[in-house]
């Protein structure tokens, strides 16, 4: 497989699978956030939430919750946000702070080396 | 529907304890290798997905004078895995480097532990700009060549270190993108150099 352009549909789609919003409320979810289920999902459910919340029974990062569902990252951004406000999906951040400049304790990053070596 | 696993052929879950998501981005010119290194050595095929920036501006609309005016880019970049222990897992970005998609970067990155700067010697200036912004954002990052067999420039590491105009600290290193042991070499050399940044800073009184 090679690379594929991602489908994103019409704008109005993404209107609609959003609620009309066109950004999420916050920066709270990054790339590398995994996020978990904590329900299954139910048939009242919009699809992009039963997607979400089928993919996530195993710890899931926003990125690739993106590339599966083929919507942006923006777009998952947003879905993730009514998730979260209402419980049904945690979210597990990064530990690295994604100020400018910061870097993690040696203890973290010899966690990180340890595990490359064992590639 | 499809379900997951068959859109997502290769999709492998997490373990469960999966906490810790960590980012390093691997940038480069087009065709320099990103997307075969970070296949050498992911857990999972390389995945691919994309981003949609919103860029606040202000523009002359000849009717109505200064207006804000927005413009949308899409960005695509593809990306691997590897769980590095049983709540660490390790998230490879490859990305286009050229100065374009630097507005993109600053925001889809931003926390990324380091970077490895790939290059191929036959077109050592599709780096320079990528190196020139990791410099200045100050994330730590490896340099390493791509030897590409029908590569005719034997250009010694020396050779290189100069055209780059690389500062002596950073690690410059060779690698085949396509063997997964050399490319492993090179995300232990970033590791490596993180772990002797952090080691130093912490022991400075
Ligand atoms: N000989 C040789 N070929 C390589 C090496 N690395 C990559 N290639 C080949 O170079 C071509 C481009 O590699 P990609 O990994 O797609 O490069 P990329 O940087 O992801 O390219 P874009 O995403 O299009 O910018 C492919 O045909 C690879 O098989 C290498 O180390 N040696
Ligand atoms: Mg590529």
């Amino acid at each position: 497989m090679t690379r594929r352009p991602v489908d994103t549909g019409d704008p109005e789609r993404l209107y609609t699978v959003t609620g009309g919003r066109s950004r999420a409320d916050d920066d709270s979810c990054d790339l590398v956030t995994l996020i978990v289920s904590e329900c299954e999902p139910s048939p009242a459910m919009q699809s992009e939430h039963v997607r979400i919340l089928e993919l996530c029974r195993a710890p899931t990062a926003v990125v690739e919750i993106s590339a599966a569902v083929r919507l942006p990252v923006t777009v998952v951004r947003i879905l993730l946000c009514d998730l979260l406000a209402t419980g049904r999906v945690t979210a597990r951040h990064p530990p690295v702070a994604r100020f400018r400049g910061s870097l993690p304790d040696s203890d973290l990053l010899k966690e990180v080396l340890d595990g490359l070596r064992n590639l | 529907m499809d379900s997951a696993t068959s859109e997502l052929p290769g999709f492998t879950p997490l373990g469960r304890d999966s906490a810790n998501g960590l980012k390093i981005v691997i940038v480069g010119g087009f065709g320099v290798g990103k997307t075969t290194l970070v296949r050498s050595v992911s857990e999972i095929r390389p995945l691919n997905t994309e981003e949609v920036m919103t860029q606040a501006g202000v523009g002359i609309d000849e009717t109505a004078g200064v207006a804000t005016t927005k413009t949308t880019t899409t960005v695509a970049f593809d990306f691997g895995r590897i769980s590095l222990n049983d709540r660490m897992v390790l998230y490879l970005f490859g990305a286009p480097g050229q100065e374009r998609f630097w507005f993109l970067w600053d925001r889809l990155f931003a926390g990324t532990l380091g970077a490895v700067v790939l290059v191929d010697t036959r077109r050592m200036s599709d780096s320079w700009y990528a190196i020139d912004r990791l410099e200045h954002r100050g994330t730590p990052f490896v340099v390493a060549v791509n030897r590409f067999d029908d590569d005719p420039s034997v250009y010694s590491l020396t050779e290189i270190r100069q055209a780059l105009a690389l500062d002596p600290h950073v690690p410059l290193v060779q690698c085949d993108a396509r063997i997964r042991s050399s490319g492993k070499h090179v995300l232990l050399s970033l590791a490596d150099h993180l772990h002797a940044l952090a080691t130093a800073r912490e022991t400075t009184p």
